[in-house]
């Protein structure tokens, strides 16, 4: 396996790496001969991102015929080859990420340059867990929702909140959003700042509400979809467009997509269970997150997170039958 | 008492006074080897020698000399003491650390010989502080036995290059190691962590590199933790020279320049990392 990007999409790539790391502590790295996907879920399996990239983002892409390859390791480790983010652009000619069947380590390679000169070659190989593929148990077609904006109107938006924020209320209804802070102690509301942010339908590109709602949503998770640099992107013929959906729907074996959800608990009463995604997309790649929502307190207090089916899923859960 | 560069009344008594318009001009070195409390001075005619040693593998040497200083007047051939570092650094920048252009904070340094407290007179904007440290007896610093002659690869780097890849070492790694080699990789950095391995190599005929003379292929390995301080060097540095001898000692050198653009040195050296080879 040798995959090769160079230029400006190497900070493509540390820029989702560094987004998934806000999500989950380990990476799942999957490559076939169509793309090479980066995966991660958070630790309660609630939230779950993927990026997929396509051959066309590399200069080399090259998969021996027949061959997938799949491990996982410590997104921390693989955050230490992209340093310094913001020189990244101008010292790193190209990343090479490579891996033979007989070695026990991926390699990634940067080489840099320095006044365009060739400069610093640094290799880093790390060790990796063999794993299963990582899946989000979801389907996005049978959303009642669907919002879709220019991904610079998520960032603008989240900005507005405190980063130690943790849960933000967002409410549809037919001919608007809104986000507020979500404060869980009714005696809290009197003294936090509470910030109410409303957008109509018409800062959206697409704005279709069939169910209006309202859910929770772990701030850290709805941010991470806008770290990476859409504005790269944006001359493209797709362009790039953030889909958010809210859903209403009881996950169950007719949504599944590969893997059946490996619930360790009783199945919950059949009450409304919102998760939400997050897809960005362009010519050379595609990003996926999944951020399933906490419950409003109209849904009572026994649904707590444990009890909700598990979002994304990799058969090496422990507990298996 | 505003403070002179010319003979006070009352210096006769001391051995050594030395004095700078910009205390800078010693403080911002002293801190590129404050990694342990107590540090040798040694002072001679040539001018101020400090050293700071860890663990008997490790030394770390600041050359001040004399023509640094507005004055230098040494009544003796050699004079030595030990002191605490860290006491005589927060005295050095007990005006604070202020960049206004202009305002500088001066420094008469004097020493009346054994026994006595090494005094500073400091002196900002008119205020002036008297500080006097009490001095210990100096022991005696390693004598590494590192010769030019014995000095098998050398390279000498610009300092920006070398800072680059000191900032992002591995720390979970307890060695660094240093392969130098007249051919591939030439001059590489390795780490191995609990995440893996890194390698960063410089070529040999990059910009960076200097002067690149190896003639054997060694590698070493050195403890990090001892190497860590010397960042600090690194930083205040524009060139480094790395060299290894036989033995596969190493000698870092930096080429710092200070806020007049006057050339001092900073070196390091510190043994290899011996590992207990259980296997034959």
């Amino acid at each position: 396996m040798d995959y090769v990007a160079t230029g400006s999409n190497v900070k493509v790539l540390a820029k989702a790496i560094h987004s998934l790391s806000r999500i989950g502590e380990e990476l799942y790295f999957e490559s076939t001969g169509r793309w090479l996907a980066l995966r991660t879920v958070n630790s309660s399996r609630s939230a779950f991102a993927c990026f997929h990239l396509c051959p066309l983002f590399f200069q080399r892409f090259h998969t021996p015929q027949g061959d997938s390859f799949r491990c996982k390791m410590p997104i921390k480790s693989v955050q230490a080859v992209f340093k310094s983010l913001s020189s990244l652009e101008k010292t790193v000619e190209k990343c090479r990420i490579e891996w033979k069947p007989e070695q026990s380590q991926l390699t990634f390679t940067l080489h840099c340059k320095m006044c365009s000169v060739l400069g610093l070659l640094k290799t880093h190989n790390l060790s990796f867990q063999d794993c299963e593929s990582l899946q989000a148990v979801f389907d996005k077609e049978r959303s009642p929702n669907v919002l879709r904006a220019q991904p610079r109107l998520l960032v603008d938006t989240v900005l507005h909140f405190p980063p130690s924020l943790e849960e933000v209320t967002l409410s549809v209804t037919s001919d608007r959003m809104w986000l507020k802070n979500h404060v869980e102690d009714e005696s809290d509301q009197s003294q936090a700042m509470m910030t109410e942010l409303y957008l109509s339908s018409e800062e959206f590109e697409d704005f279709v509400v069939t169910l209006a709602n309202q859910h929770h949503f772990c701030l850290k998770e709805l941010s991470a979809p806008t770290a990476p640099p859409p504005d790269d992107f944006m001359c493209d013929a797709h362009g790039l467009i953030p889909h958010c959906y809210g859903t209403s729907e009881i996950a169950g074996p007719s949504t599944q997509i590969n893997q059946p959800p490996r619930s360790t608990h009783a199945p919950t009463p059949p009450n409304h269970r919102l998760f939400s995604c997050f897809s960005l997309s362009s010519s050379q790649f595609r990003s996926l997150f999944f951020g399933s929502v906490l419950p409003t307190p109209s849904q009572g207090t026994s649904q707590t997170l444990q009890g909700q089916d598990v979002l994304a899923s990799d058969s090496e859960d422990e507990g298996s039958p | 008492m505003p403070l002179s560069t010319e003979s006070q009344p009352g210096d006769e008594q001391y051995v050594l006074v030395a004095t700078l318009d910009n205390v800078r001009n010693l403080s911002n070195i002293l801190k590129a080897i404050t990694f342990k409390d107590h540090a040798i001075f040694n002072a001679t005619r040539n001018g101020l020698k400090v050293t700071v040693e860890d663990s008997k593998c490790l030394q770390a040497n600041a050359f001040i000399q004399a023509e640094i200083f507005q004055e230098f007047v040494m009544k003796e051939d050699s004079v030595g003491f030990q002191i605490n570092l860290t006491v005589l650094l927060d005295c050095l920048t007990i005006f604070g650390g202020s960049t206004v252009p202009g305002v500088t904070t001066a420094l008469r340094m004097c020493y009346s010989g054994y026994g006595f407290p090494l005094t500073l007179f400091l002196e900002e904007g008119g205020v002036v502080t008297v500080c006097k440290i009490n001095t210990q007896e100096p022991e005696e610093p390693i004598d590494f036995d590192f010769c030019s002659t014995d000095v098998t690869n050398k390279v000498i780097l610009q300092s920006d290059s070398l800072r680059e890849a000191f900032s992002e070492l591995d720390m979970t790694s307890e060695i660094l190691q240093i392969t130098m080699s007249p051919c591939q990789p030439f001059f590489r950095l390795s780490t191995f962590g609990n995440s893996g391995n890194a390698h960063y190599d410089y070529p040999k005929d990059s910009d960076m590199m200097e002067l690149f003379q190896c003639t054997t292929t060694q590698t070493n390995k050195y403890k990090m933790s001892l190497l860590k301080p010397s960042t600090k060097a690194l930083a205040l540095s524009c060139k480094v020279s790395v060299r290894t001898d036989s033995r596969g000692f190493l000698s870092l050198q930096y080429l710092v320049r200070n806020d007049d653009g006057q050339i001092c040195f900073v070196e390091y050296f510190c043994s290899p990392d011996e590992e207990v080879d259980e296997e034959s």
